[in-house]
């Protein structure tokens, strides 16, 4: 495959709104307000199921145009951290805020998603029975209100839009076919595709690169280094040479909180991170 | 949880049988059901002659195959398989009912109620003696129950098997309650005996004949509204929701409204679909709300192909014809024959007869 | 009439202890229905315990005039005079009473039993007595008292003399009666005093009275009822475990609905029929042990019937839940026909055997039947076998990794298919079982099982999946729940509350009332 390098004029489209509290006419979610910096805070947050703690008093800010890696061993507390954000898992108790004025403890998953903050699974779910094409149009940014699914049509704009996506992802050419014939990379890339399409001001992202080529996870990674600018990114992942590639900033994970934060090579020589990813 | 279906959009459909044969198929179908009730106009000794029972018989069949295509609407592209619809065709029926007991018993009550010694109309009845405050009932007697139910059980995320249950625990609770002579529906028995509708003897041929219009109308109209529907971005949230609901919720799709709203209004096309047949077959009692008619209606479904439009209608044809056939021919065998076209149909024909009839082409 | 005179007198000479009754009987077959109301009245105020054999005769309608106008009584098909004796002149015409006079024979019948020496008879003949009794009893009734000795009698004349001494003149007696009434805690108590108070009473002092005695009763009662509404909440609990303890096992582990498993109950309760039948044709000495027989072949028989269904239809339906359901519900009508066809669309008898009837009189109003007790028992033996099987054995471990996690139990070699199958055939089996506890208390037909399939889902759905605790909790609690709003709002709205009510409690708790938290894997 091609590792070619994003056409601007696409990301400017994709990122659309991404520039600081910028709020474009018809979107659905108000403007993330960023006055201080910080586009995601978690303060002490506590998670437990039936007496396990999966999260412990986990403390984490991301920056506002940052891109962070989290890792961690199996059970860290990961995905529980972005069911928090995401709104899938309540926390029991501690601060979750989205820009200053989103609670995200106090709001739906719906609600969260409207304001601006997109989410890639572990294991890729696209919409099967719709052709690529729909699915980019289904994720687009746009009032998703009944009334108006009811009687939207695309506009040029949008359509040139979604093409561009179509583009960047390089599934133009499979554009109508079913989601559900694609494979298991180029459902990935659906995804962060339709991610694109939701022109989030934060996205979240599993483990991207599970099951790529390693063409395509070179890719990926130029991709989300040209996103990272404009958008917030936190991004789970195991493959550390793809991490290596892409994060400035890493945080560990471990049993459910914060065990060091930096620069990958910092915390590849510290001595508890060693400790737990290679057993005492 | 939902295998991949393809064929989500009529146009899809068509587009691989050939849009000319399946229009002119269509066009055909509709011709002979717009003559049927001109013929049944001709004197009964004309050789063309349709009688009252096979005008009366295709007519029901034609409600049924409404409340197929309202069930396919929130089982086929949405994914939820209501086992209670035939209690919104009931309550529609029962609308429609309260309005023509009204006419036959004149200034008087429903000769029901005066067998249980009532003086006067429970407060639900008001009005029901004009017709167009019926054919609001009409809507609104299962528009606002499926609403209730909807909000709640949507809220509250049911859906698989659960929501399937909770429809039919609704739909029995609905029969219970309409077996009460208390309830001031009859009871039992139910509605029947009626004489006159708008002023109309009920059992003349022309009033039979504009009945019979008039549910080809609903139909055609139904059909047209589920093609512009699936056609629509809504229709394409629907398949979406259908077969990862999650994913459209981190999209920033609320699917909430979008099955209330599919879910009402397939409630309500049902109750149309209910109050056409009431006067067409003279009579309407709680055995309608029983579980077994509205699970039958879903094999219907199932064995037209669900996730289409045409699939619904073919399907509630041939399964009412057979059992037309059945009951007169072999009455004892028609429950294991429907049985086992339950369990054929999911075995060996998830996709139904269009799936079926695709599949030829392509090969 | 001289041969009647002599006939009499022959009697008197020979006869002497059926004297009275002969005389008696021929005057009451000769009378008309007035003078016979009269006699009958008569008789009760001041029985005699010649003339109990009359008086049944007359209530069995055994007693008939010949030509003469002489009383015959009808025995062993042969007809005897009153006094012994004579023949009927033509064939005698069996005497017809109105429904007045049959009243009154039951009177008089019931005073006259209040000399027996058996306390059960005299207990039957006070009960009869609280109804419908001449103010000329009163003598009699208080005489009786007196020389009660069983404390049950003594209560119940107690009740018939009280509801005598309210009819009389003086208030002074009418208040002695409604204390006395208040100080039992018997249903026709209540009725009674209720009746007073809606009309006839005039006089304050008594009124007042009888509104404590009312409230009093009332307390009494309630504890009655309500204990009876709990013992039969959980009964009606009890089966609805027992329904829904296999449903709540297959739909733990496969996710899928078997509609077909109210049949299973339908065909558990067929089996103990056919045992019945067999044990009838080939053992009737031991027919009172069928049920226990009855049992392990009707686990045997729908445990079978439960893993062919999953072999051959199931099985082909897996991850595809709604399919399932429309498909055993397909099984269903094959199995419901099937057996409507074989036996007929009539309901079967089933018998209680002489262990399993009657039941322990707990309080005036509260009677627990036995066959209700020995379910309630057998349910929580079922509950406590399969918690032991699940919890124990191998192929329990084998189930339960199978509920929590198929593919990685795959993975460390289980057999998922063969513990598919053999949870099918346990949860088949138990509803079998069911179904033998069922056919002793209800009625056995081809749709027995109909009914039960909601019922035993809204279990399943509020306790939650593959808990047995909470299915245990769930079932009780809706079973209570059930009895308790019954008599309030009727059984109807009772059910549609119940539906509302769960149906709110899921916003709450998606999961169940028993369900483990944890993350949920997309």
């Amino acid at each position: 495959m091609r590792a070619a390098p994003i056409p601007e004029a696409m990301l400017d489209a994709a990122a659309g709104v991404a520039g600081l509290a910028l709020d474009t006419g018809k979107t659905v979610g108000k403007g993330v307000n960023v006055r201080h910096g910080t586009i995601l805070t978690l303060e002490a947050i506590n998670v437990s199921f039936d007496g396990f703690k999966a999260l412990t008093d986990l403390t984490l800010y991301i920056g506002v145009g940052e891109l962070r890696c989290i890792i961690g061993p199996n059970g860290a507390g990961k995905t529980t951290m972005m069911d928090v954000i995401t709104g899938k898992t309540r926390p029991d108790n501690g601060v979750a805020y989205f820009g200053e004025q989103f609670d995200l403890t106090a709001m739906s998953e719906v609600q969260i998603a409207q304001a601006g903050i997109g989410r890639k699974f572990q294991k890729p779910t696209v919409f099967e029975a719709l052709s690529v094409f729909e699915n980019l149009e289904l994720a687009q940014k746009t009032n998703k209100s009944v009334w108006a699914s009811l009687r939207a049509t695309l506009t040029g704009e949008q359509k040139d839009c979604i093409d561009e996506v179509l583009t960047t992802i390089r599934l133009d050419a499979s554009r109508h076919r079913p989601a559900g014939l694609l494979s298991h990379g180029q459902k990935q890339f659906l995804e962060i595709g339709m991610l694109l399409m939701q022109e989030p001001h934060l996205l979240l992202l599993d483990e991207p690169v599970a099951g790529m080529t390693d063409a395509e996870t070179e890719f990926t990674a130029e991709l989300f280094k040209s996103l990272a600018r404009k958008h917030s990114l936190m991004v789970v992942e195991h493959d550390m040479g793809f991490v290596g590639s892409i994060a400035d900033h890493v945080t560990v994970l471990h049993q459910g909180s914060v065990l060091a934060e930096g620069s990958l090579e910092q915390v590849q020589n510290d001595e508890r991170v060693i400790e737990v990813y290679l057993g005492r | 949880m939902t295998m991949p279906l393809n064929q989500t959009l009529l146009a899809r459909a068509t587009a691989k049988l050939g849009p000319q044969v399946s229009l002119a198929l269509g066009l055909l179908v509709l011709a002979i059901l717009v003559a049927m009730p001109l013929l049944h106009l001709l004197p009964a000794d004309h050789a063309l002659h349709v009688s009252a029972y096979s005008l009366t018989l295709v007519g029901k069949i034609l409600c049924y195959a409404i409340v197929a295509l309202a069930l396919d609407l929130v089982w086929g592209y949405a994914g939820m398989l209501s086992l209670g619809h035939g209690l919104f065709f009931a309550l529609g029926g029962y609308a429609m009912g309260m309005y023509l007991m009204r006419q036959s018993a004149g200034d008087g009550l429903p000769a029901f109620m005066s067998f249980l010694a009532w003086t006067e109309l429970p407060w639900y009845w008001y009005g029901t003696s004009n017709f167009l405050w019926a054919l609001c009932l009409v809507v609104l007697a299962p528009g606002l129950l499926a609403l209730v139910f909807g909000f709640f059980a949507f809220r509250s995320r049911i859906k698989g098997v659960y929501f399937s249950i909770m429809t039919q625990a609704l739909t029995f609770a609905g029969m219970l309650l309409f077996f009460r002579n208390e309830t001031g529906f009859g009871g039992n028995n139910g509605f029947t005996g009626f004489t006159r509708i708008l002023g109309f003897d009920i059992t003349a041929a022309g009033t039979r004949a504009a009945l019979f219009i008039a549910t080809v109308a609903l139909l055609v109209g139904s059909l047209y509204l589920g093609f512009r529907l699936a056609r629509s971005k809504f229709g394409r949230v629907l398949t979406a929701l259908r077969d990862a609901e999650n994913r459209l919720m981190f999209c920033g799709y609320d699917p909430r409204g979008y099955k209330l709203f599919i879910w009402v209004l397939s409630a309500v096309l049902c109750g149309l679909a209910g109050a056409l047949y009431v006067p067409q077959v003279g009579i309407i009692n709680p055995s309608e709300m029983a579980p077994t008619q509205s699970i039958e209606a879903a094999v219907w479904v199932a064995l037209g192909g669900r996730g289409t439009l045409i699939g619904p209608l073919l399907g509630a044809g041939l399964v009412n014809g057979m059992k037309s056939w059945f009951t007169v021919a072999f009455p004892e065998y028609w429950l294991f024959a429907l049985g086992a076209l339950f369990i054929v149909v999911t075995l060996f024909l998830p996709r139904g007869v269009v799936g079926l009839l695709k599949k030829e082409k392509e090969q | 009439m001289p041969t009647a005179l002599t006939r009499i007198l022959l009697g008197l000479l020979l006869l002497l202890p059926l004297t009275a009754s002969a005389n008696e009987a021929d005057a009451f077959v000769a009378a008309n229905p007035a003078k016979q109301a009269k006699l009958l009245q008569d008789w009760a105020a001041a029985p005699v315990p010649e003339r109990l054999p009359l008086l049944q005769a007359l209530q069995q309608g055994r007693v008939a005039g010949d030509a003469d106008k002489r009383a015959f009584i009808q025995r062993n098909d042969a007809w005897q005079a009153a006094d012994g004796q004579a023949q009927p002149n033509g064939t005698p015409r069996k005497l017809r009473l109105n429904n007045r006079l049959r009243g009154l024979t039951a009177t008089a019948l019931a005073s006259h039993q209040l000399l027996d020496k058996d306390a059960a008879v005299r207990l039957d003949a006070a009960q009869q007595l609280q109804r419908n009794t001449p103010p000329a009893l009163l003598p009699l009734l208080e005489s009786r008292l007196a020389a009660e000795e069983d404390e049950r009698v003594q209560d119940a004349l107690t009740l018939a003399l009280a509801n005598l001494q309210l009819a009389a003149e003086d208030p002074a007696v009418r208040l002695a009666a409604v204390e006395r009434l208040g100080q039992t805690g018997d249903p026709l108590a209540r009725t009674r005093l209720e009746s007073l108070l809606t009309g006839e009473e005039s006089d304050a002092a008594v009124r007042s009275a009888a509104e404590k005695s009312l409230a009093q009763v009332k307390n009494k009662l309630l504890v009655g009822e309500l204990l009876g509404q709990a013992f039969s909440g959980l009964s009606l609990g009890s089966i609805l475990l027992l329904a829904a303890l296999g449903l709540a096992i297959t739909f733990g582990l496969l996710g899928v609905i078997n509609m077909a498993h109210g049949e299973m109950l339908m065909l558990g309760a067929y089996t103990t029929y056919m045992v019945q039948l067999m044990f009838q044709r080939l053992a009737p000495e031991y027919l009172a042990l069928y049920p226990l027989l009855a049992l392990p072949i009707a686990f045997l028989v729908t445990a079978c019937i439960g893993m062919a269904l999953e072999r051959t239809v199931i099985r082909h339906l897996y991850g595809r839940p709604l399919e399932t359901l429309l498909a055993t519900w397909g099984i269903s009508l094959i199995l419901i026909q099937l057996v409507r066809v074989t036996f007929g669309a009539q309901n079967v008898e089933v018998a209680n055997p002489y262990w399993l009837s009657g039941g322990v009189q707990v309080l005036p109003n509260l009677v627990l039947p036995y066959n209700r007790i020995v379910i309630i028992g057998f349910a929580l033996f079922v509950v406590a076998l399969t918690w032991l099987l699940l919890n124990k054995t191998r192929l329990g471990l084998n189930v339960r990794a199978v509920t929590q996690n198929r593919n990685m139990a795959a993975c460390c070699g289980v057999p998922t298919g063969r513990v598919d199958m053999l949870a099918f055939g346990l949860g088949s089996g138990i509803a079998g079982l069911g179904g033998v506890a069922l056919s002793q208390i209800g009625n056995v037909g081809p749709d027995l099982g109909q009914s039960y399939i909601i019922d035993s889902f809204l279990v399943v759905v509020l306790g939650g999946v593959g808990q047995l605790a909470g299915s245990v909790t769930a079932a009780f609690g809706l079973g209570v729940l059930n009895k308790f709003l019954e008599p309030q709002i009727g059984a109807v709205l009772g059910k549609i509350l119940i539906l509302a009510l769960i149906i709110l409690f899921i916003q709450k708790r998606p999961q169940g009332l028993f369900a483990l938290k944890g993350r949920v894997i997309d």
